[in-house]
């Protein structure tokens, strides 16, 4: 019964995506949207804490926000999916139910 | 497949009502049903037809009213939060004694059962917020 968790707060700025990776259950995934997609840069204080789920979870971010504050595909940790709007939509509609982290 | 949309964030706050916007139009342009949209808390401040953002800005309001127009979407607002917020329908107006309504074509004013109904009612609920 995966679920899939949506973040759309940066970790620098709010706790809500670092208590979010801890709570991830077998087979949930995480897109990253909004403010949120800043979290995913390599590197930083955070990176860690996603490597650390990143082999048993799948990470994705809302490409339209990464475009929006500037950053490309090679500024984000290893194993990100980026997706659109569409695609958005069909992991809502792959997983049984989607768990906004606001 | 059956999606609902709940909404806690008004316009122009940060960007969540921007992105409930696009994910709504996303579904249904691939052909999925979108039970209702619900605005809640500051939420409903996206159905007030009296915002006039500048002309090169996105107008959530006519963006929300059109898309229901397309799609005979079902937008409802949150009455309790709505009357905080001064936000009234012709009804609700006459109900409360003001001179005025404000509400924007394709939106409706009911009751936190319209949210529980649509919980129930669709196969996913998405919620975006701040």
């Amino acid at each position: 019964m995966p679920t899939l968790h949506t973040v759309n707060k940066s970790p620098f700025e709010r706790t809500a995506f670092g208590s979010c990776l801890k709570h991830l259950a077998a087979g949930d995934a995480v897109l990253v949207l909004e403010d949120g997609v800043v979290g995913l840069r390599k590197a930083t204080a955070f990176a860690g804490d996603l490597d650390a789920v990143s082999g048993d979870h799948k990470l994705y971010a809302l490409g339209p926000d990464l475009d929006a504050r500037g950053l490309k595909p090679d500024d984000l940790v290893s194993g990100v999916t980026v997706v659109d709007y569409g695609g958005f939509v069909d992991l809502v509609a792959e997983h049984d139910r989607t768990q906004a982290w606001l | 497949m059956k999606f609902a949309v709940l909404i806690n964030e008004g316009p122009y706050t940060h960007q969540a009502s921007d992105s409930a916007y696009h994910f709504t139009k996303a579904c249904l342009d691939k052909g999925h049903d979108v039970f209702r949209v619900f605005f809640y808390n500051d939420g409903v401040n996206n159905g007030t037809r009296l915002t006039v953002p500048p002309q090169d800005d996105r107008n959530l309001q006519k963006n929300w009213t059109e898309l229901a127009e397309k799609h005979d979407l079902d937008m409802v607002v949150c009455i309790a939060a709505a009357q905080r917020r001064g936000i009234l329908d012709e009804n609700e107006a006459r109900r409360q004694g003001k001179d005025a309504d404000n509400i924007a074509p394709g939106f409706r004013i009911s009751g936190l059962g319209q949210l529980v109904e649509a919980g129930i009612a669709a196969d996913r609920l998405v919620v975006f917020g701040d």
